[in-house]
């Protein structure tokens, strides 16, 4: 047919060409030699002032990392990657975490560029006119968080909210009790690299009963030439504690793949709840699928105590190879699991992503939504495990997978696993593939949008169940985002 | 100058053997008017809207069409629909998940911005619909509810002729609004598509059956077979070829 023809020419002519956070800031930056041996371990946990249960820690992951094997069962393909060949520490010179007078202009004007205000007045400025509400900021730039807002103002609710490096000086007892407690140290081949040599994140403690008074977020930039980032965050909301969490990554646009092995722990007391968004735009790769960001991250959160919930929403639009599958343990009776994912591929990139719900605890309950939209050469895939221990009386899960193809060069894949060790367990499943009908497109344009118009609204209404389970000034935000990855991909 | 002036058209399906279905049709529409075109199943009707319209499954292989003067053809199919084409589908898409309200406002807005027009405000986009709406008997439910995702055929083309009158079009093209069509439902489509009749704005009603023309009643009817337009004449051709039928012009062409 020819709309289908016209859609692959415009494919192979727009593609990921759309990207709109590639630009390098030039700064001087300090790095650890290149490659990974022990030295490297000691010289980032010697960066950071660590004391030493922490390089231990470190060191003990690093000897266990040599004796793993990357793992191969995802459905996504990529040269082998040397990891002598990287760097795994990179800070820009001057001081960071100071006043905000004392960063380095070239850093503020990155994240003004992004849209990510780091002085306070301008973020409330911002807020002014937009009529939004406060959002905190943790500002990670390569190895180092550069700049934390609001700070005073959580302390004074008695949220904690810093980079991990400072938490891990200044809390060590919380640090301590809860780093490694949901991803173990030996967890998998990227977690463990990351165990050994993790640089910079955020640490979030939300006391007993405190709703958090706003808002927090980390924004990621990736900005160093071969240099991987080694993301490590750390949220606990003590009994009956709120918090809502928001992540934006991006990096500059360059021909080599670059590493991001990020690990995210979440623990979820009695009561809890902890709300954790991420919109993900790392850099994808250009249109014949050169560079962009390999993206392996693993996420967990821990309903550890009873009637405790935990919810991940993402919208993944970027990275070259996304590596990802945000899970719940869910061992808490009567706690609950949601997973809401958006997952947009394009160009050549290949996503594997998912998640896992484990029901440990009675009365449990998960819901998964994933809606993956794959367009261009793109491979988008739906991974994920519910699964029911034999104490989880009454465990209930209810997953909807839905994907959405775009041109005909693509492919959507469904890989889900269900085990259940309890007969009362009920786990439900629906899975749909469709396609934006060109008659969908005929009657949109007929009534006056353009392609890009009518694509971008068709997909919103795809996607509308996930997009509503983020915060509003976000959702905004990726809204507009899918659209833009969208750009081009329909003739 | 006619509004939307066909002449001699000739378009086949896309593709390298794709078949002749218009075969030299000429019709000319001036502001106001309303003409019906009808005529047997497989006789060219509905390629003749999808054409106007602008879909990518034919080719136009000769003749011409003109909006104003202009040439329809060269355009995009949301291009035409900022000048002011329109085309009511005999069978309406749905777009899940997106409201029947979100995808009107984005509609309008987009055809205004074409046009160099400001978007219209909300306060402004509500009344509208309000008041469009309430004529044709579709509740706020219905508005909130994904286009056309779960509708009944009645509901599917009220909301077909809510969305013309929204978008106030200058050449609306109703392709077989009757079919699936009770009694009472064909009344409230045809009361709104009445209201919709102005000096302004011209109309092709695209119908195999004469009832629907007892109540949108037409200043011409023309009949068309093997994709030309065969005859033409005032309303009482419409009874006529309710009393005889095609089977004339069948065999004619047999």
């Amino acid at each position: 047919m020819p709309a289908v023809q016209e859609t692959v020419d415009q494919v192979r002519s727009l593609d990921v060409d759309q990207y709109k956070y590639g630009f390098f800031t030039d700064i001087e930056s300090e790095k650890a030699p290149k490659g990974l041996n022990e030295d490297t371990v000691r010289f980032i946990s010697a960066k950071k002032d660590e004391p030493e249960w922490m390089l231990e820690w470190r060191l003990e992951a690093f000897r266990r990392w040599q004796t793993m094997q990357e793992p191969e069962w995802a459905r996504v393909s990529y040269p082998r990657i040397d990891y002598q060949d990287l760097y795994y520490y990179s800070a820009p010179k001057r001081p960071t975490q100071l006043s905000i007078d004392d960063i380095d202009p070239e850093i503020l004007k990155t994240y003004e560029k992004l849209g990510i205000p780091l002085r306070e007045r301008d973020a409330l400025l911002g807020i002014e006119s937009t009529g939004g509400s406060k959002v905190a900021v943790d500002a990670v730039f390569d190895s180092v968080s550069v700049a934390t807002t609001f700070k005073e103002e959580l302390a004074k609710a008695g949220v904690i909210f810093m980079p991990i490096s400072e938490a891990i000086r200044e809390y060590p007892e919380l640090v301590r009790k809860y780093l490694g407690s949901v991803v173990p140290v030996t967890d998998n081949y990227f977690a463990t690299l990351n165990s050994a040599v993790f640089s910079d994140g955020s640490f979030v403690y939300v006391p007993k009963g405190v709703r958090c008074p706003m808002e927090l977020s980390t924004y990621f930039r990736i900005n160093e030439r071969n240099t991987g980032q080694f993301e490590r965050t750390l949220i606990i909301a003590d009994e009956g504690a709120y918090v809502s969490y928001l992540e934006g990554c991006t990096a500059p646009q360059r021909d080599e793949n670059q590493l991001h092995a990020a690990v995210v722990e979440l623990v979820a007391l009695a009561d809890a709840e902890i709300k954790y968004s991420t919109v993900q735009n790392w850099y994808p790769g250009d249109k014949d699928g050169k560079g962009g960001i390999y993206n392996f991250v693993t996420k967990r959160g821990d309903c550890r105590g009873d009637r405790s919930k935990i919810s991940w929403t993402q919208v993944e639009t970027g990275s070259a190879i996304t590596w990802k599958y945000p899970s719940c343990i869910l061992r808490g009776d009567n706690s609950q699991g949601e997973f809401y994912s958006i997952a947009i591929s394009n160009g050549y990139q290949q996503v594997d992503s998912g998640t896992k719900m484990i029901h440990l605890g009675k009365n449990t309950s998960s819901r998964i939504i994933s809606k993956g939209i794959a367009a261009g050469h793109s491979d988008n895939t739906y991974r994920g495990l519910v699964s029911a221990h034999r104490k989880a009386t009454g465990a209930r899960n209810f997953t909807n997978c839905d994907s959405l193809l775009i041109g005909d060069k693509c492919g959507a894949h469904t890989v889900p696993y269900i085990e259940s060790k309890n007969s009362s367990a009920q786990f439900e499943h629906e899975a749909t593939t469709s396609k934006i009908s060109d008659d969908q497109l005929f009657y949109c344009r007929q009534r006056g949008l353009d392609p890009e118009e009518a694509t971008a609204l068709i997909v919103n209404g795809f996607v509308k169940d996930v997009l509503q389970q983020l915060p509003m000034e976000f959702a905004v935000e990726a809204q507009k985002l899918i659209a833009v990855s969208l750009e081009g991909s329909v003739g | 100058m006619a509004l939307l002036e066909i002449d001699n058209l000739h378009a086949k399906i896309d593709g390298e053997h794709g078949k002749e279905i218009l075969k030299g049709l000429s019709l000319k529409v001036n502001p106001g008017e309303v003409h019906a075109i009808m005529g047997p199943n497989g006789s060219g009707k509905s390629t003749l809207s999808y054409i106007l319209a602008g879909k990518d499954d034919y080719e136009v292989t000769d003749g011409s069409v003109s909006l104003d003067g202009e040439d329809l053809l060269e355009m995009e199919i949301d291009e035409r629909a900022a000048k002011g084409v329109f085309l009511a589908f005999q069978y309406p898409v749905e777009v899940p998940g997106v409201a029947t309200m979100t995808f009107l406002r984005s509609a309008l807005n987009a055809q205004r911005k074409k046009r160099g027009e400001e978007e219209i405000s909300t306060p402004d986009f509500l009344r509208l619909v309000k008041d469009k709406a309430a004529g044709l008997g579709i509740s706020q439910d219905m508005l909130r509810r994904g286009v056309n995702v779960g509708f009944s055929g009645g509901e599917k083309k009220r909301a077909e002729i809510l969305q013309m009158a929204v978008l106030e079009p200058k050449v609306a093209i109703l392709d077989e609004t009757d079919s699936g069509l009770d009694i009472d439902a064909l009344k409230v489509v045809s009361e709104g598509v009445n209201a919709l009749r102005s000096p302004d704005r011209a109309m092709i009603v695209i119908t195999h059956y004469q009832r629907l023309l007892n109540h949108i009643v037409p200043d011409f009817v023309h009949v068309m077979h093997k994709g030309r337009i065969v005859r033409s004449g005032g309303k009482e051709l419409a009874l006529e070829l309710e009393a005889n039928g095609y089977a004339e012009y069948q065999q004619d062409a047999a």
